[in-house]
């Protein structure tokens, strides 16, 4: 998939619209005093997510085996596993589920990976429809956008927007802005559709290895439903999302809500083991597991970007990433947006459609510091920029050298060669400071700077001169 | 140079290497780290003494700090690096750890806020020093920004490759610093100074961004 535009004309039309700026600062202001307010004891958070660390780092090690393990067991609960090296693979593999079922209809929770295999829209040409079940889905799907956000699809969205597109799409719905109200109409639709759908389509938020356990998280009980109501439940998961036993699953079920909503706990906890056995009165009698690759072998093979599938999904990094709370979702112009998606969505979907995402980071490192498991985003931009710039073709980075600009190695080569010789470095100063200020604001990099500030004070004598008069030693 | 002349008033012998010129941050940044390296071994070379070294900027400490291990790896240099990286000091850090400085304010009353770098507060750990410095100030009142963990958009070549954003990033910045109703931001980092002053002056702003070596001399001195 290509986006459309580059990142910086995407997120020039986002910053244009006040309505939208707003109802990010709002969201994730809220959002990031209740993390902070979760994680008060610094030593239990030390710990913890050293914790989960070690469990994302253990499971990646081991991958291969646990994801046999994973089939083993899975196959021994009577779960079906698929594999689907590509998106179309998976999509297909679904489509021939639903087609022996003969579904027509399938609800679906939360899934990102279903976003990532464009699924919805696959199934659609094949006269199949899918019902977003999970509230934030629902309402994006209504509004035919994408996800803005992970875990809170709809979170562009305020509640006036959300009224209006009510009022437009759900019949009978009477305007109101009250939340409690407008759920209810929701809930409303959706009851019906679970009653009535042929299959039921989730994600996974982890899959135990040594049980052939699905583990799922969530709050609006949808979760359960999907999995629970229709014949056939078909779970699509990405082969990182993997633990190694029901120890593991611990520390993530912690950290995972408390990083992503600052709730304690999430409302529902799903662990689904199996069809529905004999004698047992509710559940489906298939349960599917697909697990997608799409990419993710290439990136596991290389020790450093294999840290980018450490990510169990909570979000939290977005909440906190200056540049996610200014723009939004939209503007990283794929499924996964904010500081993951600057290093997810290049190393998935190549750096020649989404290389430009690595440059839109003034690597403060707010994600490193809160992302639970520790991934060092900032570490990782740094090393996609260098592969976009000069990668070599033995690159675990999908396209790794595209980027490779002429110009700019030149540009870099003469700053490293005035920097690296004291008597250049010297003349380039005394140069700057005579002649800097007469350049109009219009020159080159200029332009850009002034366009919100003034323009840059070159000082008249260089600060090492400044030094020397001062009569400080230069040893 | 304000930096250079609080250590000295302390009884501190600064040596001011005149070869230096940066720390390769912003070509690393860029992914462009045969050159960040080619510029970083010029300063290994210059910093071989055993002293610290103390920056009066956060992000090139912390460039000095953090990375430059990673980006000496395998080089003939490698170990000086290390060496160099290991007595890395951000300057008020020195200021509070090991010079144990006790300021007396000698100035007129008056209110100012403070913006901490990302990299000194993320990569060198310095988060409280600058501020304990600022309240042994006793005319100086000290009101915290409402987000002074976020970034203020500069970013080096972000500003120029991302000037929407980062135009967004400062704009919420020199509100909040705004709303705090101080007359001056202080803070530890050349970059974010330049790009908050920037913005203020072009918004014909009454607050004033001033480097925190600066602030501290001017405060205390005796002329
Ligand atoms: S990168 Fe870290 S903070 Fe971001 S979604 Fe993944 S786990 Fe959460």
């Amino acid at each position: 998939m290509k986006p459309e535009g580059t990142f910086r004309q995407r997120a020039k039309e986002a910053l244009a619209d006040k309505e939208l700026r707003g109802n990010f600062r709002r969201a994730m202001d809220s959002l990031m005093v209740k993390r902070a307010n979760q994680f008060s004891d610094v030593d239990e958070w030390t710990r913890l997510r050293s914790l989960g660390e070690a469990v994302r780092k253990r499971t990646l090690e081991k991958l291969p085996d646990l994801l046999e393990k994973l089939e083993t067991n899975c196959k021994k609960n009577g779960i079906q596993v698929h594999w689907a090296e590509t998106t179309d693979e998976a999509n297909q593999i679904i489509l021939a589920i639903l087609q022996r079922r003969g579904a027509k209809k399938v609800v679906k929770g939360k899934s990102m990976v279903s976003e990532e295999m464009h699924l919805n829209a696959f199934l659609g040409e094949h006269g199949i429809t899918a019902l977003e079940a999970d509230l934030g889905e629902y309402i994006v799907q209504l509004a035919e956008q994408m996800p803005s956000h992970i875990i809170m699809p709809a979170i562009h969205l305020n509640r006036r927007q959300i009224a209006d597109l009510f009022k437009k799409k759900i019949d009978g719905f009477e305007y109101t802005e009250s939340a409690v109200e407008m759920t209810a109409a929701a809930r409303e639709v959706l009851r019906r559709e679970f009653s009535e759908a042929d299959a039921g389509l989730s994600g996974v938020n982890m899959a135990v290895a040594e049980t052939g356990t699905i583990v799922l998280v969530e709050n609006e009980g949808n979760g359960r439903m999907v999995t629970t109501v229709p014949p056939v439940h078909i779970a699509v998961t990405g082969i990182d999302k993997i633990v190694e036993n029901l120890e593991d699953v611990t520390p993530i079920l912690s950290l995972l809500p408390r990083s992503a909503t600052g709730q304690d706990i999430t409302t529902y906890v799903n662990m689904i083991s199996s069809p529905r056995k004999e004698g047992e009165k509710d559940g489906p009698e298939e349960v599917h597991l697909v697990l997608l690759d799409n990419g993710r072998t290439r990136i596991h093979a290389d020790p450093e970007t294999r840290q980018t599938l450490q990510c169990i999904r909570c979000g939290a990094c977005m909440n906190h990433c200056p540049v996610y709370t200014k723009v939004g979702g939209h503007a990283y112009g794929g499924v996964y947006p904010g500081p993951i998606g600057k290093i997810l969505t290049p190393q998935i979907e190549g750096i020649e459609p989404y290389g430009d995402l690595t440059s839109a980071s003034t690597l403060c490192n707010a994600c490193v510091e809160i992302c639970p498991v520790k991934i060092p985003i900032a570490q990782m931009l740094v090393r996609l920029r260098n592969e976009a710039a000069t990668g070599c073709p033995e690159s675990s980075v999908k396209e790794a050298g595209v980027k490779k600009s002429t110009v700019e190695d030149m540009v870099w080569k003469g700053w490293s060669t005035s920097h690296s010789s004291p008597a250049a470095y010297s003349m380039m100063t005394a140069v700057l400071g005579m002649t800097g200020n007469m350049m109009p604001k219009s020159a080159p990099m200029l332009k850009e700077w002034t366009s919100v500030r003034a323009k840059p004070k070159f000082a008249k004598k260089s600060l090492h001169r400044m030094v020397k008069k001062l009569g400080v030693d230069d040893e | 140079m304000a930096g250079i002349q609080l250590l000295q008033r302390e009884g501190v012998r600064v040596i001011y290497p005149q070869g230096q010129s940066c720390c390769g941050q912003p070509a690393y940044n860029s992914g462009h780290r045969a050159d960040a390296l080619k510029v970083a071994r010029q300063q290994v070379k210059l910093f071989k003494k055993d002293i610290p070294i103390v920056l009066p900027s956060g992000s090139c400490a912390g460039m000095m700090f953090k990375h430059y291990s990673e980006l000496f790896e395998g080089d003939p240099l490698e170990k000086e690096a290390t060496e160099v990286a290991n007595r890395v000091f951000e300057l008020t850090e020195f200021l509070v750890h090991v010079l144990k400085v006790d300021l007396k304010d000698k100035g007129e009353p008056v209110k100012v806020t403070w913006h901490g770098s990302c990299h000194s507060q993320r990569e060198m750990g310095v988060r409280e020093e600058p501020k304990e410095l600022l309240r042994q100030l006793e005319s100086v009142e000290l009101q915290e920004l409402k987000r002074e963990k976020e970034c203020c958009g500069f970013g080096g070549t972000f500003a120029v490759r991302q000037p929407e954003v980062s135009a967004a990033m400062v704009e919420d910045k020199t509100k909040d610093i705004s709303d705090t109703g101080a007359s001056a931001v202080v803070s530890g980092d050349c970059g974010c100074l330049m790009n908050i002053t920037g913005t203020l002056e072009a918004k014909q702003s009454r607050v004033k961004g001033q480097h925190i070596a600066e602030f501290l001399l001017e405060r205390t001195d005796e002329a």
